[in-house]
């Protein structure tokens, strides 16, 4: 393909990055510059716009791909068809109101975004929330995870081309939502925390509920094994697909389960233990070969540590009041705080400055997604398309946190 | 009319022997008209059937349980602009859908349906039949390459290097199940479609248990590679979703798309057919050395009158559990009077079995003999096209260069020993 056809991945001083620079020794070894007469083949490599609209880019992420056949010979991401300016929206709104802001990044796992927030924002106040909201929050929190996880399940397996799955895990899902929507009222963008603890005391049943899904979800988990784990297709379409070492993650900033899936042991719930997470007995699931398929079963795995969480904090909710003592209007003192928290996805850290007024001076958010999405193209250089799409599904991104 | 028709479609005469230019003419429409039916008919089932593994249900708005879909459809499809891309070439794109459904049909005109239900007969019937219906590999590559857009022409490039990792698997195994014609006291095979059912019947096995496991392991070649030749998961890499949009068809819409979808499940059926012919005994019914008799022959030919009443009792049932509000009453007269209609042919065959085994020469029991070989025929593909839905909804799809290694690597060294100790095997026992 020519240079027109490429103009849009350029960047504003007029170099094209990442997917073209390989361009020169592409070019050289394609076509011999010394010979002027054309080859009989042209075979120059393709540029393929995957997206903003496409089935597999999990909304609008658009992955300008450069193939020599279906060789991906390099990738460039181009994002911010979601970019609502949440970061400067928090300039302009108090901390109360910014709270439900924060759903709408990561919106597959709300709750976390607000328990990140929240908790950010309570420690520059330097309050923390009673024993019981902190169970509720942990609760909530990991049941919030297993969703996500179950859609990242979902969507992962229709990408690789198994599209019975998804229909499974959206059902399991749903009675996820069913407990929220009967605590908070809402399903998906919960705002189901406050800055201080909890608004609302738990509905009555909620333990009833939290423990009929314990008991209900591992033998899904185990129906969703037997299709998947032993599939003869999807073990050839994950392993050694997208592989990456565990310096490499480090290098790039990536966390969650796909740095785990490198072997390296990192969990900030154990390793800088928010809420109460230090109560709790569970362990870190860790993969070998960083590739997707030790990605998949990381997962798989967190699913059932999570589960192990949520029954040893829905047994142990202590009696007490749900809300520490904040004022009503929340005006913290000059300073910055950053809080990281453990999100489905990985490292989720909020950076609040705040000027000692009730806005704060800015808000900055480290999205797991945006930052594990850097990964892509090292993840799949040298494969071909189809493993392309494996792997922005085993990132596992959502496009509202990627964009904010 | 109706008299010569009937006796043509018990006629004992191959068709291709007949001579009758004109009966082969309306053979040719007749079948025309069935497969697009049966093609409508799949619509709808691989719809439902998928819904069901998906814990979901389906069409159920247009007519009851959605049983005018296929109708809907098929007039949405007949209404929508035809677009054909600006950068596109024009002939090829037009002319690539043709392709597609001219090789789909084609095949049909040797399908043996019966000993005589058949267009024609072929003495090179096989290879006619693999060589037109790996045809609509180039309509796909054509489609590809005049839509002028990257997506198909990748659909296209993958749809060549398909066919060619898995005709070769494909013909080996086809090869073995001619040689196993040729083990007879004669020693001479057959290409011919009607000759390979009959080898069967006089070496009194379907060639899918003959040398157990020879013919099985060849019967898995085949059926693995069918569902790669027709596209279908865990093999539709040229119009896979998720990775190419839909691949080569990417900018095909309306009527030119429908004819894709329309040559795809013409293939499906196709290749299902070749199958049953070469491993299933084709349009005998089950146990025909065995069970032999009068009595036997009437209880095998009560089976498409059962079958009409069974599908009658379950559209009545499901009527009768249609609730009662208002906007369900016209769906359930709608299920009900098709469900009528069931009954109808259910009783209509139960007739035709009763009075043609009262006599078998008289023209109800010519019907009845032929009835019964497109009948078991029928059932045969159908269990083939059950498991292509099976499959869909089952398995993730292949990759590329996996699905070459599987085809290079293991199936065609596979059919190809399969071949050779076929014939040592045979060899030996003659």
């Amino acid at each position: 393909m020519t240079d027109a056809k490429t103009t849009d991945a350029r960047r504003s001083d007029g170099t094209l990055p990442n997917a073209v620079s390989t361009r020169s020794h592409v070019i050289a070894s394609h076509l011999d510059l010394d010979t002027p007469e054309k080859p009989y083949l042209d075979s120059n490599e393709l540029i393929l716009n995957m997206g903003p609209q496409h089935p597999a880019t999990h909304g609008v992420l658009r992955v300008i791909l450069k193939l020599d056949g279906e060789k991906v010979l390099g990738t460039e991401c181009v994002i911010g068809y979601l970019h609502r300016g949440v970061e400067k929206i928090a300039e302009n709104r108090t901390y109360t109101m910014f709270n439900p802001y924060v759903d709408r990044m990561d919106y597959v796992a709300a709750i976390s975004n607000g328990l990140g927030y929240c908790q950010a924002v309570e420690k520059l106040l330097n309050v923390e929330a009673p024993p019981r909201a902190n169970y509720i929050r942990v609760i909530l929190t990991e049941l919030n995870r297993i969703s996500s996880h179950l859609l990242w399940l979902g969507t992962h397996a229709l990408d690789i081309g198994a599209m019975t799955p998804l229909f499974y895990t959206f059902r399991d899902r749903e009675e996820i939502l069913k407990i929220f929507e009967k605590y908070c009222g809402a399903r998906l963008t919960t705002h189901a925390f406050r800055i201080g603890g909890l608004q609302y005391e738990t509905y009555p049943g909620f333990e009833k509920d939290v423990k009929n899904f314990l008991t209900f979800v591992p033998s899904k988990i185990d129906d969703y094994e037997a299709l998947l784990t032993g599939n003869r297709i999807w073990i050839e379409r994950t392993k050694n697909v997208g592989v990456i070492s565990g310096e490499d993650c480090i290098a790039l900033g990536v966390t969650g389960p796909v740095l785990r899936a490198s072997g390296v042991k990192w969990d900030l719930r154990k390793a800088q233990p928010y809420a109460n997470y230090s109560d709790f007995d569970f362990e870190i699931p860790t993969g070998e070969n960083g590739d997707t398929f030790d990605r998949y079963i990381v997962r798989m795995l967190e699913m059932r540590q999570s589960l192990r969480i949520i029954e040893q904090a829905v047994n142990g909710i202590p009696e007490g009041p749900i809300m520490a003592k904040v004022p009503k209007v929340i005006k913290p003192p000059v300073g910055e705080i950053y809080h990281s928290i453990e999100a489905p996805k990985g490292e989720l850290g909020y950076f609040i400055v705040s000027d000692g007024s009730t806005q704060p001076y800015r808000v900055r958010v480290r999205p797991p997604s945006f930052v594990n999405l850097q990964a892509l193209d090292l993840m799949v250089r040298g494969m071909l398309v189809a493993d392309v799409v494996a792997v922005i599904g085993t990132i596992d991104i959502v496009l509202g946190e990627v964009d904010r | 009319m109706l008299n010569q028709f009937m006796s043509y479609l018990g006629s004992t005469v191959p068709p291709g022997n007949a001579g009758n230019q004109l009966w082969a003419l309306i053979y040719v429409l007749i079948i025309f008209a069935g497969v697009s039916g049966a093609v409508l008919c799949m619509n709808w089932i691989e719809r439902k059937l998928l819904a069901h593994f998906q814990i979901r249900l389906g069409p159920m708005r247009v007519g009851p349980h959605g049983l005018l879909q296929p109708f809907a459809d098929g007039l949405k499809l007949l209404l929508k602009e035809d677009i054909i891309p600006a950068g596109a070439d024009k002939f090829a794109f037009w002319v690539a859908p043709v392709i597609g459904l001219v090789a789909a049909f084609t095949v049909y005109s040797v399908i043996p349906f019966g000993p005589s239900q058949a267009v024609t007969d072929m003495n090179i019937g096989i290879l006619f039949m693999l060589g037109v219906s790996s045809l609509g590999a180039l309509a796909i590559v054509t489609a590809g390459w005049a839509s002028n857009s990257h997506y198909p022409l990748m659909g296209a490039l993958r749809s060549s290097a398909q066919l060619v990792s898995y005709e070769v698997a494909m013909g080996m195994a086809v090869v073995s199940a001619i040689l196993m014609t040729s083990f007879n006291t004669k020693g001479t095979g057959t290409l011919s479609m009607i000759g390979i059912v009959e080898a069967q019947y006089e070496q009194r096995v379907w060639f899918l248990f003959k040398f157990f496991p020879l013919g099985l392991l060849a019967f898995v070649v085949f059926a693995i590679a069918m569902v790669a030749e027709t596209n279908r998961a865990p093999f539709d890499l040229p119009e896979a979703e998720s990775e190419l949009t839909a691949g080569f068809h990417t900018e095909y819409s309306g009527l030119r798309w429908s004819f894709f979808m329309l040559a795809e499940y013409a293939a499906m059926m196709a290749v299902s057919s070749i199958a049953v012919t070469l491993w299933m005994g084709g349009w005998m019914r089950p146990f025909p050395n065995l069970l032999q008799g009068p009595g036997w022959d009437f209880l095998f030919s009560l089976f498409p009158a059962l079958t009409f009443a069974g599908l009658a009792a379950l559209t009545t049932f499901g009527a009768a559990r249609m609730p009662t509000h208002l906007y369900f009453r016209i769906q359930r007269i709608g299920l009900a009077a098709f469900g009528a209609v069931l009954g109808f042919v259910a009783l209509l065959l139960l007739v035709i079995a009763i009075a043609g085994r009262a006599n078998a020469a008289n023209l109800a029991g010519r019907f009845d003999v032929g009835l019964g070989h497109v009948y078991w025929f029928l059932l045969k593909v159908a269990i083939f096209m059950y498991l292509f839905i099976w499959y869909r909804a089952t398995w993730p799809r292949y990759r590329f260069d996996q699905l070459m290694a599987v085809g290079w690597k293991v199936m065609l060294p596979v059919s190809l020993g399969v071949l050779i100790v076929t014939a040592i095997v045979g060899v030996i026992l003659a």
